[in-house]
């Protein structure tokens, strides 16, 4: 084992403090008595009382979670589509193209993105609110979704759809049966990123979202706009906190599954 | 050959046999490249039929035609009469084990082998009944609760094999299925196949580019080169009759002479091959004209060397031993001719090495009869 160096011990709290202090410092004025952000006067959890009490706030985060659930949702069934067709269904006329364009939305400015949704939404007479958000989020998350499907099924090896359907499946057994469960947890991070790029967006929810349903990033930056209240920081630390609860799980599950993996090859090696 | 007993099992002798497998006229091309080249061939009920080539001669690509993963480009493909044409995989009466085996991973042993009984709607008892049978006949009963990753490459191996059985098709296709495992498990495992495949009666089809491994199981043998068929027979007229310099070449070891035939009479050609070298007798069924340039092939086991010049022998030859190559229980020899020539002797060593009447350098006189070898057209 290598001594631990001065030079190691500094580069360390240096890269961890530009990493986290900001957020420290949020975390701990979430606590605040005091309603000026900047002076501290003791510990007090009645901000977060407040936050509960904050219909708007509320409102919004229900508005939130409802449209990154359903729109991940729906990505995902539509990304994971995509990602099959491009990479199982061989060659047809156009497929570069359809492959390009299916990746496009990764680089549009999101300004442009939500623009153009826009506009159509007014073009066809679309009320804004939900339904808008659902539908733009659906539209860029899916092509986050069918990059990582399409990478786990490029890596996947192709006999065993044939097995299934040497084994009497039709096409859609064989993939339900066989291909889905096996690139489960492709999709599953496919849906959890759609899901958390649904929860934080900003730019494409404001030109979609209508005066009936905002967002919690919209509601966070619009009050902002009037002053930082402590309430904003105790809603922000409740998000740091979901957010590292799951984060943390999943590395808990991974390494279990790695501890397994390993266990299993060496009770194989056994017999 | 029993003269009384139990028939040979020759269906292709058979003018009134019917095939289950026919290929007839079938092209299969993939852009510009060429993989199966008209090729016709048939292969009977209950056979163990082997493809057998080097990499990239077409014989993957006709077990997935048979399989329905691939469609021909020209010609027709019959499985007992039906033209498979518009049948897909899951249609078919086929089965097949891959070459990764396939096994699906997230499904227990058990699982796997009851997959393809379930597409079929069986009943659970039937199901059931059907797993145990065959994990009884893999030998695999105490590893029912596994998955795959937790078993060893050769109960992998059984897996598939029993997976691909269950459904019990009256075709099963082996896609080079030893090749993952290691010689001495190989060779069990091919006798194994064998007992199986005589046991349920199954046609078996296996592609595979081991040579001994195809003599070792199949009732009959194709050997493929770029596409085309360059003979179809069983192991041992494969082995002792080869039709063309490819084949004899291909299977095991060979001396291949370059000649060209002067005297012809009665199944017995008299071949010129060097200057200063006593020309070669041979019988041989082939029509050979005169003056006709052909290829001599004789096994290196055929060839007897002898320290002195043999009395009776009709084909005869003098060299220097070159080299020799033990293998335990035989022994090769090559004896270079004066013309540079280098012609292979294998001998068994029936007696301790230190008793070896040649070595290096030593002067010796190969020998070998007129049945002994096959005369190729070029």
């Amino acid at each position: 084992m290598k001594r631990f160096s001065w030079f190691n011990l500094t580069s360390l709290t240096l890269g961890f403090a530009f990493l986290y202090l900001p957020m420290l410092i949020l975390v701990i004025y979430s606590f605040n008595e005091s309603k000026l952000v900047t002076v501290w006067a003791g510990f007090s959890t009645k901000w977060y009382g407040e936050l509960m009490q904050n219909e708007a706030f509320l409102d919004a985060a229900w508005v939130t979670l409802r449209v990154a659930v359903i729109s991940s949702t729906l990505a995902t069934v539509l990304g994971t589509m995509a990602a099959h067709v491009m990479v199982r269904g061989g060659r047809f006329f156009g497929r570069t193209l359809f492959s390009g364009m299916i990746y496009a939305p990764l680089v549009m400015p999101e300004v442009i993105t939500g623009l153009s949704l826009l506009l159509l939404f007014i073009g066809i007479g679309l009320d804004r609110g939900v339904v808008t958000i659902v539908l733009a989020h659906t539209t860029f998350a899916m092509c986050y979704v069918s990059v990582v499907v399409s990478s786990r099924l490029v890596s996947f090896d192709k006999s065993l759809e044939e097995a299934a359907l040497d084994l009497g499946c039709t096409p859609f057994q064989a993939f339900r049966l066989v291909t889905l469960p096996i690139i489960m947890p492709a999709v599953v991070s496919g849906w959890l990123l759609a899901f958390t790029l649904s929860l934080d967006d900003l730019v494409i929810a404001s030109f979609t979202a209508g005066p009936s349903a905002t967002t919690l990033p919209i509601k966070i930056f619009s009050s902002v706009r009037l002053g930082v209240s402590p309430e904003i920081n105790a809603l922000s630390t409740i998000m740091i906190s979901i957010v590292a609860i799951g984060v943390i799980t999943a590395s808990i599950i991974s390494k279990r599954n790695i501890a397994r993996a390993e266990a299993d090859a060496r009770a194989a090696e056994r017999t | 050959m029993p003269a009384n007993g139990a028939p040979i099992f020759a269906p292709w002798d058979d003018p009134n046999a019917k095939p289950l497998i026919r290929f007839e006229n079938v092209t299969k091309r993939f852009g510009d490249f060429t993989a199966i080249d008209n090729l016709t061939l048939d292969i009977y009920e209950r056979e163990f039929f082997a493809l057998l080539g080097p990499s990239g001669c077409g014989k993957t690509t006709m077990m997935r035609m048979l399989a329905g993963f691939e469609t021909p480009t020209e010609g027709k493909i019959y499985i007992g009469g039906q033209d498979m044409g518009p049948i897909a995989p899951n249609q078919r009466p086929v089965n097949m084990m891959f070459q990764s085996y396939a096994l699906f991973p997230h499904l227990s042993v058990y699982e796997n082998i009851a997959f393809g009984l379930r597409r079929d709607g069986k009943s659970k008892d039937e199901i059931a009944n059907r797993v145990e049978e065959m994990l009884r006949m893999v030998r695999l009963q105490k590893f029912a609760k596994r998955k795959p990753h937790q078993i060893s490459g050769g109960q992998r191996q059984r897996v598939a094999l029993a997976r691909s059985l269950a459904k019990q098709p009256k075709l099963l296709l082996l896609d080079e299925p030893l090749g993952a495992l290691d010689a001495k498990l190989r060779e069990d495992t091919q006798f194994e196949l064998m007992d199986i495949q005589e046991k349920t009666g199954t046609t078996f089809v296996i592609v595979t580019h081991d040579q001994e491994e195809a003599m070792t199981v199949a009732s009959r043998i194709a050997v493929m080169d770029e596409g085309k068929v360059m003979q179809i027979a069983t192991p041992d007229r494969i082995y002792e009759f080869p039709e063309n310099a490819y084949v004899a070449d291909f299977i095991g070891d060979v001396n291949l002479i370059e000649g060209r035939s002067t005297a012809v009479s009665d199944g017995q050609v008299t071949i010129e091959w060097a200057e200063g070298q006593q020309p070669i007798t041979a019988k041989t069924q082939r029509n050979i004209t005169a003056g006709q340039k052909v290829f001599y092939a004789i096994r290196p086991e055929k060839v007897t060397i002898s320290p002195d010049r043999p009395e009776d022998a009709v084909n005869v030859a003098q060299g220097k031993i070159l080299d020799i190559a033990y293998l335990g229980n035989l022994s090769t020899y090559h004896v270079q001719l004066p013309n540079g020539q280098v012609i292979k002797s294998q001998m068994a060593n029936t007696r301790r090495i230190s008793r070896r009447p040649y070595t290096w350098e030593d002067q010796v006189w190969v020998s070998w009869t007129t049945t002994g070898g096959s005369v190729l057209e070029d």
